[in-house]
This record gives C-alpha cells, structure tokens and sequence, in this order.
C-alpha cells in the first residue's frame, strides 16, 4: 500500500516537474544572502520576487506568441569571491537556467563573470560598477554607471560644494570595488589639484572593526575632506570611530552607500554627508515612483539602489528573452540567442535612468549625488550625465 | 607628538580587547592544558547577549515601557547580567562537550577538536537563528569627546581601558590571593593528586569557565559599545588574535595574556601608523613570530611548570 501511494506521488511530482520545464523561463540570481552585505541580497530578491508576481500573475511572458511561466532560482554567495563562481557553476550546471542576474558587488562579480563568460551564459550585474566584471567579456552585461564615471563625478562634486584642494582617501583592500574606486578618484583628484593633494591613501582589510590608526593618520594629514568608497555596513563603523577622534569636516561616499540599511547602523554620524548612487528614491516620479510605491507597500521600507537595478537588470534579461523569438529545448542554443538580443538591444527606459549599452555591454547612464538630510533621508543633490 | 599619544590611545583601546579576550584563553589553557577554539565565539555570543539584554531594558519588547530607564540604569544593570548569561554559555559549552570527553580520558588533541567545531556551531547557530543582517547597539550614554588639541579621547574608550585594567587586578588577586585560585594552580600542577587532597576538580573547572567566559561577555559589551556593528562572525577573528596575543605573552599566565593582548594593540596601531595599512597584519605578526623565536614559551612562559 505505502509503495503504491510512494509510486503514485513520485509519478505525479515527475509529470508536474516534466511538464513544467517545459513552459517555464528559468533565471538564475547570484546574490549575497548572508556574509557581509546581506542587505544587499535581500533588496535584490526583493524586487526579483515583486516582478515575477507581476509577470505570472499576468499569466507569464510572451515569447514568440507563446505564454511561459517565470522560475527564478535564488542562490547564496556570501559574499564571497569563491563562492559567487561557485553559485554561477551550479546554476550554468545543475539548474541550467537560460541567463543569470548577479552578483551585485563587484568582489563577487567579476570572478563570476568570468565563470559565466567561459560557459557562455549570458550575465548581468545589477548593481557592479568595477569596470573587470564587463571587460572583454561578450557574456557579461550590466544595469550600473562604471567607476571610471563615478569617480570623476565624486571629484567635481567636492570640488564644487565642499571647495576642497586636498582629500583622504579610506578603502577596503581586498574588495574590487573599493579598491578600483579608491585609485580612480585619486588619480582623477591629482590631475585636477596637482601631485600630492590625496593627502591620505590608507586602507584596510575586510573584517576589521578598529580604523583608529588610520584614521588618526588622516586626521592629522588635516584633508579637506575624507573619500569613503565602503560598503555600507563598515561606513557606520568608520565615521562613529571618525567622529571619536574628533573629525567635524565632511565625508563623500559613493554608491556602496545606498543600503536601505545605512541608516539603521549609522544613525546621526552619517547625517549630513553626501555619496553618489544611481538614483535617489525621495522626490522619484513617473515609473520610479511607482516602483517604490508599490515596494514600500509591500515591504515596509523604501527600495535601495540595488533593488531599483536589479528591477531593471531583470527587465532587459527578460526583454531579450522576449527578443529571442523562441524558447529553445536546447539550453546552449537558448542562452546564444539571448546574449545576442542582449547585445542588440539598443537603448532602455529603466527605472534607474534610460541606458545605452556601449560594445562593453556597459551602460552610459546618469549619476546622482545624494545628501543624507537630519531625517535619515537620501535627497536629491545633483544629477551628473556622462 | 600629539599623534603618538592618539595612537598609544587608540593601541590602549584596541589592545584593552585583546587582552580581555586573551584572559578567557589563559585561564582554561592554565587549569585544563586546553586551548579553548571555542572562546572568540563566546565573546561573539558575550555582544549578542548584550545588545539583546540591552534592548530588553530599554523597552524593545515591550515588557518593560521604552524610556522608563535611563541610559545608565540599562547599562548597570545590563552588565552584570550579559556576565552572568555569558557565563552560562561557556558552563554549558564545558558540560556537554569537554567534560564527557574528559571523564572518557580522551587526548587533549581530541577536545582541541570539540572547541574548534563548538565555535563553528556557535557561529552558525546564530546565523541560523537571527539571520545575516547586522545588528546595531543602542547608545546607552552620551558620548563625550574630550579634545585636548589634537588629541580626542571618548569617555566610553577611557571606561574601556580602565575595565581591562581592573579586570587584570581583579584575576590577579583571584588566582593568587583566594583559596579557589590556590586549587586552580593547583590543578594545573598535578590533576591526578589534586583529588586526594579532597579538592572538587570538576567545580574548579566550571569556576575556570565561569571566569573565562564571563569576562569574555564583558569584553562583548564593552566591544559593541565602541564598535556597534554586531554579525555572527565577528568572534572569529578578534579571538585568534587574542589566542596569539596570549600565546606570545606566554599562555596560561594572566600577566603574559594582559601583556601580550596590550603589546598585540600596541603593534598593530604602530604598525598602520607608520607603514602603509596594507602591511598591518603581516608585520605584526611577523614581529610576534620574533618574539616566539626568541621566547618560545611566550613572554612569561616557563616551560612546563604550574602557570596561572
């Protein structure tokens, strides 16, 4: 009897499993679920899950006159550089899934990216801003400004609204991002000031929790003020320890910045500083405002910058899927033909900002700098195009 | 001039931690002749605790009514009572994962072993059980900032280094001053004929860990107070540093932990004030690395005689 019903269910869960690859569109996520920027993960799911209703709901996605029902498979990288190959290996492999979403820092992206780009699986990164993720790679595509953009812009911001001819410069050295990010701007910030005017260059490493020594080193170089292109959750840490020694100028961040979690760590040491990022959520209108509408609501908080990216990521993957024409049996065959719509599509109206993807696959998109106001909000500065 | 003096500030501050933390590993290392991998965890543990008994009296659950007590009250109260439930920790770490290994006279390797995987299972208990988000400490008092020109000192980095100090004093009269302490370094003597003497070895030990632990829930408090960013592995690294500090001290000697937890801080700033950042760890350790070539036993090390 009990062999019978293990039977029955067994040929049930192999029909239904059967007879759903073949009408679903799988998609895989790369994302940083636990480690050190879990909120990071979680926003990009966030939206993920919030687009996928909307799409099955609406009965799936058209492709060549044909409905499919969306999977999304969700896999942690902790936020590692290893792991996020290892997600990448196992949803090429295991899953087969037709493209991949993620990783979002570049840490975990351009090793990832390499991994998709040797399977030939198409990628895009929502939220990588390390020009490596993209470079030479024809499989790998992103939804966000590049570093050689965003630290310029940090330059002439500071230049501009804090008259600055000296800076200091605090990152993290074994992240991708921060690092680029930090030689960026001070080699930019050198050739506008002269030689010598990053009066500070310290870094440290990724677990650390005490930045007194750096930061009394800078402190005492009396900077104009202090580049940080942290993650958000050793921001918090920084300027508390900054604050302590007795630092009262101004601190620039850039993008790393934008978690719907900075506040809640950082409270008042953050208030007041300015970072850049690839939109700002308060005085959003049009399609941007609905999206945060309709997030807020659902979630209780307003969406990050890495929410709104991997909404939009999402988007142009599913829109070349669409471009496609077909779904293929043959996964191989299915992921050439949307990297090549992917590489076709010419320009998009995203959430973020409309893009236009140059032979890198990178977008030429607009920057925005935030202030962080007495509420905790992010509001609008200033909006810098390429 | 006046940034030597921040940084020996600083290096007090940091290095206050290490030696806290390096005090938990001394003790039982002293008594057993077992390295408690276990022990940066506990400490992790020691600053969840505190930020969860924080919480508790500052009115986050709602059984006690948010503002009813002041900042002080909390912190007075929330002290001793991390101590105690950290404490707790650390007894039920010894009872159900050392003592059966000890009563079945397994090698020590063996319980080196145990310590390594129960650190491991605290780790990603707490994962499991509280997620990956971080979690931020309330600010129990007001900060103060004194400045005297260029040099900034907080009154919470002052608390700090004056809680390592009179932990020190305390520990230091505990095990050389009290009966209790007789029979620890008793134990760590000769554990076959302290028995006869008609000394309970097994509530020695859970004294030991009571200590050990307890101080580590202190160093957590005082940790998430200066660095209010707590995550589930915070432990991990903090507690092998601290494990260096005392083996280069000399372990299983309270002088040698304090010593090697401060001279630890005092590197590692020196180090990062003088060198490029990037060089921060190799060259510390590097210059532990020295110190051990030329003391193998740790600063205060004799071999193989009573220690603590």
């Amino acid at each position: 009897m009990r062999k019978a019903l293990f039977l029955a269910l067994a040929s049930v869960f192999l029909m239904s499993s059967v007879a759903l690859a073949a009408q679903t569109i799988k998609i895989g996520f790369n994302l940083e679920l636990t480690g050190d920027i879990p909120k990071v993960g979680e926003s990009s799911k966030r939206a993920a899950e919030m687009l996928k209703e909307d799409i099955n709901s609406a009965g799936g996605l058209e492709v060549g006159g044909q409905k499919y029902m969306l999977e999304f498979v969700y896999e942690d990288n902790e936020s590692k550089a290893d792991s996020a190959v290892n997600v990448a290996l196992k949803l090429i492999e295991r899953d087969q899934v037709m493209a991949i979403i993620g990783p979002n820092s570049s840490k975990q992206a351009v090793p990832a990216g390499g991994t998709c780009d040797d399977n030939q699986t198409p990628m895009i990164s929502p939220w990588s801003t390390n020009p490596d993720a993209t470079l030479d790679r024809p499989w790998v595509f992103r939804a966000a400004f590049l570093d050689p953009f965003q630290g310029p812009v940090a330059v002439d911001f500071a230049t501009k609204t804090f008259s600055a001819k000296t800076a200091a410069v605090l990152f993290d050295i074994s992240n991708d991002y921060s690092k680029g990010l930090a030689e960026i701007f001070k080699m930019d910030f050198e050739k506008k000031h002269g030689a010598g005017t990053v009066l500070a260059f310290e870094s440290h490493g990724t677990k650390d929790q005490d930045f007194s020594a750096q930061l009394t080193k800078i402190i005492a170089a009396k900077p104009d003020f202090i580049f940080l292109p942290d993650n958000y959750n050793q921001v918090a840490l920084i300027l508390k320890q900054a604050h302590d020694l007795g630092w009262t100028g101004p601190v620039m961040g850039a993008d790393a910045w934008g978690s719907a979690e900075l506040m809640t760590l950082c409270g008042d040491d953050c208030k007041g500083q300015y970072f850049s990022t690839h939109y700002a959520a308060a005085g959003a209108t049009g399609a941007t405002k609905v999206f945060i509408d309709r997030y807020a609501a659902k979630y209780g908080e307003t969406p990050d910058d890495v929410a709104a990216l991997t909404w939009d990521a999402t988007n142009i993957m599913l829109e070349a899927v669409k471009n496609a024409g077909s779904v293929n049996s043959d996964i191989r065959k299915q992921r050439a033909a949307i990297r090549e719509a992917l590489a076709a599509i010419p320009s998009f109206e995203g959430i973020t900002g409309s893009m236009k993807f140059d032979e890198q696959g990178d977008p030429i998109k607009c920057a925005v700098v935030v202030k962080i106001n007495d509420a905790g909000e992010f509001v609008f500065t200033e909006q810098v195009c390429p | 001039m006046e940034i030597l003096i921040q940084n020996i500030i600083n290096a007090l501050q940091f290095g206050s931690f290490y030696a806290l933390i390096a005090v938990g590993y001394t003790l039982v290392y002293g008594v057993l002749l077992l390295i408690n991998f276990a022990h940066g965890d506990i400490f992790m543990v020691g600053a969840y605790i505190a930020f969860f008994v924080a919480t508790f009296f500052l009115g986050e659950y709602g059984l006690i009514s948010p503002g009813a007590m002041s900042g002080m009250a909390v912190l007075m109260l929330s002290i001793p009572l991390t101590m105690v439930l950290t404490s707790c920790v650390g007894v039920t770490l010894e009872r159900i994962a050392y003592r059966p290994l000890r009563n079945k006279g397994a090698h020590r390797l063996y319980v080196v072993i145990t310590a390594l995987m129960c650190g491991l299972i605290l780790e990603n208990g707490n994962l499991a059980l509280l997620g990956a988000s971080r979690k931020k400490f309330p600010e129990l008092i007001d900060k103060a900032v004194w400045t005297f020109g260029n040099i900034s000192v907080t009154n919470l980095k002052v608390a700090v280094i004056f809680t390592a100090i009179a932990v020190f004093l305390f520990l230091h009269f505990v095990v050389t001053r009290t009966k209790i302490g007789m029979a620890m370094r008793g134990i760590s003597y000769d554990k076959f004929a302290i028995p006869l003497m008609g000394i309970p070895v097994n509530t020695i030990i859970v004294f030991t860990f009571i200590l050990g632990s307890g101080f580590a829930g202190l160093a957590g408090f005082m940790f998430a107070m200066s660095y209010p960013i707590l995550e589930p592995y915070m432990g991990a690294l903090i507690g092998w540093k601290a494990f260096i500090a005392a083996v280069v001290g000399g372990i299983g000697d309270i002088r040698g932990a304090f010593l090697g937890g401060f001279l630890l801080g005092f590197i590692e700033i020196g180090v990062v004030a003088v060198f490029p950042s990037t060089l921060r760890d190799m060259m510390a350790f590097s210059v532990l690395l020295l110190i051990l070539w030329w003391k193998p036993t740790g600063l205060f090390g004799v071999a193989k005689t009573t220690k603590i």
